[in-house]
C-alpha cells in the first residue's frame, strides 16, 4: 500500500493500492500538526487495504490543500528563471567532472 | 437543482511529477530524461484476514540522521534501516529529497511517518498492532539497487510476520 502525492510517477510504475493525497510533496499522511487529518488519512489507507480487489487500484483522500498555488509553483520552467536554471546545470555538472 | 463546483479549471490540475521534472531538468541542460519505472504487471495479495488482527509496518523514504555530505556528514551512502516503533523520532532528515520546500515544511514526521496515527488506530482496535520496527529505504536512482533493497525489507517483514506494509514516499 502506497500513500503518496505524486500520483503519475505511482501509477505509472504500478502498485497493488495507493491512497492518492492531493498535496504538495512532503506530507503525504496529511497537515502537519492536524492529528485528525492524519488519522483519517491512515485509516482511510488501511480501509483500501481491505477492500481493494484488484491490483492498481487508486483511491483519493477526500482532503484539500486551501490553495493551488503549489501546483505551478513547484519545479517551474518560464521566462524569468530559464537562465539561471541553465547556469546551475552547467555549474553542478562542472563539480559533478572534478569531484 | 444542479450543485456548483467548489472549482473550475482548464487543465487537469494533478500535477505530473514526471513531467515537470523532464521540463525542469531539461531546462538545466540535461538532455537525457530520467526513465521512470514502469511495470506492465502489477502484483496484488488480498488481505485474508481481518485489520484488527493485522500487523502492520511503516516503510518511510526519510532517515534519522543527515546522510548528505553537503549537509556536513559523512559522505556515505544511505542505506535500508530498520529502527524501534517504541523509541519514535520527533524529526527526520529530510533536507536531501525532493518535496516541496516552498509550500510546505516536514518538522511534523506524523505527516509523513505516521507512527502516532497507527498507535491510536491500535489503541481504537482497528488494527491489531504496529509492527515493532519500521523499515527506511534510501531514494536511488538506480533502479536495480532499488530492488535489492526492496529484497531486504520484504525479508525483514517475513521476520516480523508483517500483514500490512504502508510505503510512504516523500
Amino acid at each position: 500500500m502506497v500513500i503518496g502525492s505524486a500520483r503519475d510517477i505511482v501509477e505509472e510504475c504500478g502498485v497493488a493500492r495507493m491512497l492518492f493525497v492531493d498535496f504538495p510533496l512532503g506530507n503525504p499522511c496529511g497537515k502537519p500538526g492536524d492529528r485528525a487529518m492524519q488519522q483519517s488519512i491512515i485509516s482511510l489507507a488501511l480501509d483500501v487495504v481491505d477492500t481493494a480487489i484488484a491490483p492498481r487500484t487508486t483511491v483519493q483522500a477526500p482532503v484539500h490543500w486551501g490553495s493551488d498555488n503549489w501546483r505551478s509553483a513547484f519545479m517551474e520552467v518560464g521566462d524569468h528563471n530559464i537562465e539561471a536554471l541553465r547556469a546551475a546545470g552547467a555549474k553542478r555538472r562542472e563539480a559533478q567532472v572534478t569531484s | 437543482m444542479a450543485e456548483r463546483a467548489d472549482r473550475q479549471v482548464t487543465h487537469r490540475s494533478h500535477v505530473s511529477y514526471i513531467d515537470k521534472s523532464r521540463e525542469y531538468y531539461e531546462a538545466s541542460g540535461y538532455d537525457q530524461p530520467y526513465r521512470w519505472a514502469a511495470f506492465n504487471e502489477a502484483p496484488f495479495t488480498p488481505l485474508t484476514k481481518p485489520l484488527a488482527e493485522c500487523n502492520v509496518a511503516v516503510i518511510t523514504t526519510t532517515y534519522l540522521h543527515h546522510h548528505d555530505s553537503a549537509h556536513g556528514a559523512p559522505a556515505t551512502d544511505k542505506v535500508v534501516y530498520h529502527h524501534p516503533v517504541a523509541d519514535r523520532p520527533e524529526r527526520m532528515f529530510t533536507s536531501d529529497l525532493s518535496w516541496d520546500k516552498q509550500a510546505t515544511h516536514t518538522d511534523d514526521p506524523e505527516s509523513f511517518l505516521p507512527l502516532g496515527a497507527l498507535t491510536a488506530l491500535v489503541e481504537d482496535g482497528k488494527i491489531g498492532q504496529l509492527n515493532h520496527r519500521f523499515f527506511g529505504v534510501p531514494t536511488e536512482y538506480s533502479q536495480r539497487r532499488t530492488g535489492l533493497d526492496a529484497a531486504t525489507i520484504g525479508e525483514w517483514c517475513a521476520e516480523d510476520q508483517v500483514d500490512i506494509a504502508l510505503l510512504v514516499p516523500l
